[in-house]
């Protein structure tokens, strides 16, 4: 699925990420670890393709094949997908309008017909269900006076409705309580199949008991210094991370 | 410089779509602008005395006056004698049907995509297009006829309704008002006249479209919309103007009354030629709106959608003289490439009770300038009076600029103020958001433009909402697609 090879990028003269190798395959499920500032969002960013990024070495193989040269969208529409840490307001622009233009945007780069209203309708309002959110949010405005909370399960809707095959998911544990934690979790879980990958970059072991990751990597100063199994997070939960170091 | 701003560059640099002139003979008077020109354009038009005196006392006015500078507008001195003041279609013979229009003309329309046929009928909207300075296509009047209702062009007006025209006219903007709105009354050509009687409301939504299409014509229209005692008229007006170097003066005078419990909706496409990416030509819009609320409980709303033009002085304003009228400005301008915008309104209260609202949505693209000015006085006696404004500005790319002025005046402290303003820039955030989503640069930015001017779209009639937000698309439409 994806394959990070030798990676090092940096805004300006700073370096952000250095030598960064990370392999997922297809079906698993990776969760990113680390002291804030490590460079965790950074690496998201990158790979979905975010501007103003110096990458000063390696590539980014996804399928077999470098995006370091797509757009933000080009990537998008090959199935990748971010859970911002911090989703953006939209003023003005209805939530269903919004999913059903990026829905209708990857289905036309597919050469496949536009959604048919009424089954996204359907398909919007299931989900919404499922994430515990209301029926209402079909009104509402693109992240506009959402709490917290909301933000991040509206991601998880937003994921399910674009099914990717592969998912970055930035903090989206953080800012929700321990019920909608596990919401969020079972809507992931509902999600994930043996065909689609996950990066979840967090700093708390309290999710990964209902996701259950196949790999945990360690990353400091921009570099991945540890991986392991789960219960490599149990450890970091434990310890910190002044060991590692 | 970032991918998405590369983008923006190309999609806001675009060239206009409705450029094109028409071949038409066209009558015409000499360029330059004194008495002897005055006296010609209103025998033309067969005027009684009377008229010819205003504007005569309207060109002496304008003579002693000073061309305004103290707007946020840049451009070069223009030449008021190098201009011609009158110039319409040549006219073979009083027209019955649209048959007898020339097809010429009636091409135009359709590369518009104004028909003047069924369509119009069947969607229920009259339509009195005036072409350049005459008026050669009217429709509805039957209908119109039955209700009472009286919509023609000023000069059909002056000649058939002159006890109404000699009543009204220059009783809300003088022609010492201003320095445009003095020229306006000494040379106008033509443009609408709109009489609702009383207990009437008009039975469709009234329609004008305008444009400017002969070399080097300034425009100068007149139009006088009365409201009688609870009247109703929603009144459309749109325009758009084909593609030519030098630069086109429009001076226009919109004036509005309402007596009491009348209301008048006032809502307007502008869409004249903005000057092309290097700001190479383009209108220069230098109009006066005004609307009177007379009576008590009256309304006056405009709604203004502004994306044309290389330059715009414009600010419709409602004086709310009739205890418990309401005034309202909802407005979306834009300026791309080179074009200036300085717009807005001015809300006077002078009634008991009176209430007004401002919302104004401008966005700057490419090096465009925009400015709101606006005005809100309370007066002495204006108790209990409120207003609220909301300002908003989006910044697309990182050559462009907004700036606002707001005015508030209150001699009344019974009075309630709100304003609120923002400006923001067009997100990178908002941007890699969508782009994160499948969804291509040019594509969110109409996205969130379309989001960004909602509120406002939404005061549009039905019609002029779509039409309004494919204008938005491809005023910033360009090199993509």
């Amino acid at each position: 699925m994806l394959d990070i090879k030798n990676l090092s990028a940096g805004v300006e003269n700073k370096i952000i990420l250095n030598n960064i190798n990370l392999k997922i395959n297809n079906g698993e499920f990776h969760v990113i670890m680390g002291t804030n500032g490590t460079g965790k969002s950074t690496l998201g960013n990158i790979i979905t393709g975010k501007d103003n990024y110096n990458i000063s070495n390696g590539d980014i193989l996804y399928k077999n094949k470098s995006i370091l040269n797509l757009t933000p969208d080009e990537r998008a529409c090959l199935g990748i997908f971010m859970s911002f840490q911090y989703p953006v307001a939209i003023p003005g622009v209805n939530t269903m309008h919004f999913i059903r233009t990026a829905v209708n945007s990857i289905r036309k780069s597919q050469n496949k017909n536009e959604i048919e209203p009424a089954e996204f309708i359907k398909l919007f309002k299931k989900y919404l269900q499922l994430i515990g959110l209301k029926e209402e949010f079909t009104k509402r405005n693109v992240n506009d006076g959402f709490s917290g909370g909301e933000k991040k399960r509206f991601e998880i809707v937003q994921m399910m409705l674009l099914n990717p095959k592969l998912v970055i998911l930035d903090e989206t544990d953080s800012g929700l309580d321990i019920d909608a934690l596990k919401i969020v979790a079972n809507g992931i879980n509902n999600f994930r199949n043996k065909n689609n990958s996950f990066i979840l970059i967090t700093h708390y072991h309290r999710i990964l008991k209902y996701l259950k990751p196949d790999h945990v990597h360690v990353m400091l100063n921009g570099t991945i210094v540890k991986s392991g199994d789960e219960s490599l997070a149990l450890e970091l939960e434990d310890r910190g991370y002044d060991w590692i170091k | 410089m970032s991918e998405n701003l590369k983008k923006i560059k190309e999609i806001t640099s675009s060239d206009y779509k409705y450029g094109f002139k028409t071949k038409i003979k066209e009558d015409r008077i000499p360029n330059g602008l004194n008495e002897d020109i005055i006296k010609k354009i209103s025998s033309i038009k067969n005027e009684p005395k009377w008229l010819l005196e205003w504007r005569l006392k309207g060109y002496k006015h304008w003579l002693n006056m000073k061309e305004p500078k103290w707007s946020n507008l840049k451009y070069p001195k223009i030449d008021f004698q190098d201009l011609c003041y009158y110039s319409a279609p040549k006219k073979k013979k009083t027209l019955k049907s649209l048959d007898e229009v020339d097809p010429e003309i009636l091409k135009t329309y359709d590369k518009l995509g104004i028909p003047l046929d069924e369509q119009k009928m069947l969607s229920g909207v009259a339509v009195d297009a005036v072409f350049d300075s005459v008026s050669v296509a009217t429709t509805f009047k039957d209908t119109l006829k039955k209700a009472g209702v009286i919509f023609c062009s000023f000069s059909e007006a002056v000649q058939n309704h002159p006890e109404l025209v000699k009543k009204y006219l220059g009783k809300i903007v003088p022609y010492t008002d201003n320095y445009y709105a003095a020229l306006n009354s000494a040379v106008f050509s033509d443009g609408s006249f709109v009489y609702i009687p009383k207990n009437t409301k008009c039975p469709m939504e009234l329609s004008t479209y305008f444009r400017i299409n002969a070399a080097n014509t300034g425009q100068f229209e007149r139009t006088l919309i009365i409201a009688d005692k609870k009247s109703y008229v929603s009144y459309l007006e749109g325009c758009t103007a084909p593609m030519r170097d030098e630069n086109q003066l429009h001076a226009a005078v919109v004036e509005l009354i309402t007596l009491d419990d009348a209301e008048i909706k006032y809502s307007t496409v502008q869409n004249w030629y903005p000057g092309d990416k290097d700001g190479k030509g383009g209108i220069y819009n230098f109009v006066t709106k005004r609307g009177l609320c007379k009576g008590t409980n009256s309304k006056i709303s405009w709604t203004q959608i502004e994306t044309g033009s290389a330059l715009t002085w414009k600010y419709p304003s409602c004086i709310l003289k009739g205890n418990n009228s309401k005034g309202e400005f909802y407005s979306v301008a834009l300026s791309n490439n080179y074009q200036q915008a300085d717009t807005g309104t001015k809300m006077i209260h002078i009634g008991e009770n009176t209430k007004s609202t401002i919302i104004s949505k401008g966005i700057s693209a490419g090096h465009g300038q925009q400015t709101y000015r606006g005005e809100v006085k309370i007066m002495k006696n204006a108790h209990n009076a409120r207003n609220y404004s909301e300002c908003d500005s989006i910044l697309i790319g990182d050559n462009c600029g907004a700036h606002t002025f707001p005015y508030i005046d209150v001699k009344n402290s019974t009075a309630k103020m709100e304003h609120e303003a923002t400006t923001s820039k067009i997100g990178e955030e908002q941007l890699f958001y969508c782009n994160q989503r499948g969804i291509a640069t040019e594509d969110a930015i109409s996205l969130i433009i379309n989001g960004f001017c909602k509120g406002v779209f939404r005061k549009l009639p039905m019609e002029f909402a779509v039409e309004a937000q494919k204008l938005m698309e491809i005023s910033l439409e360009g090199a993509v697609g």
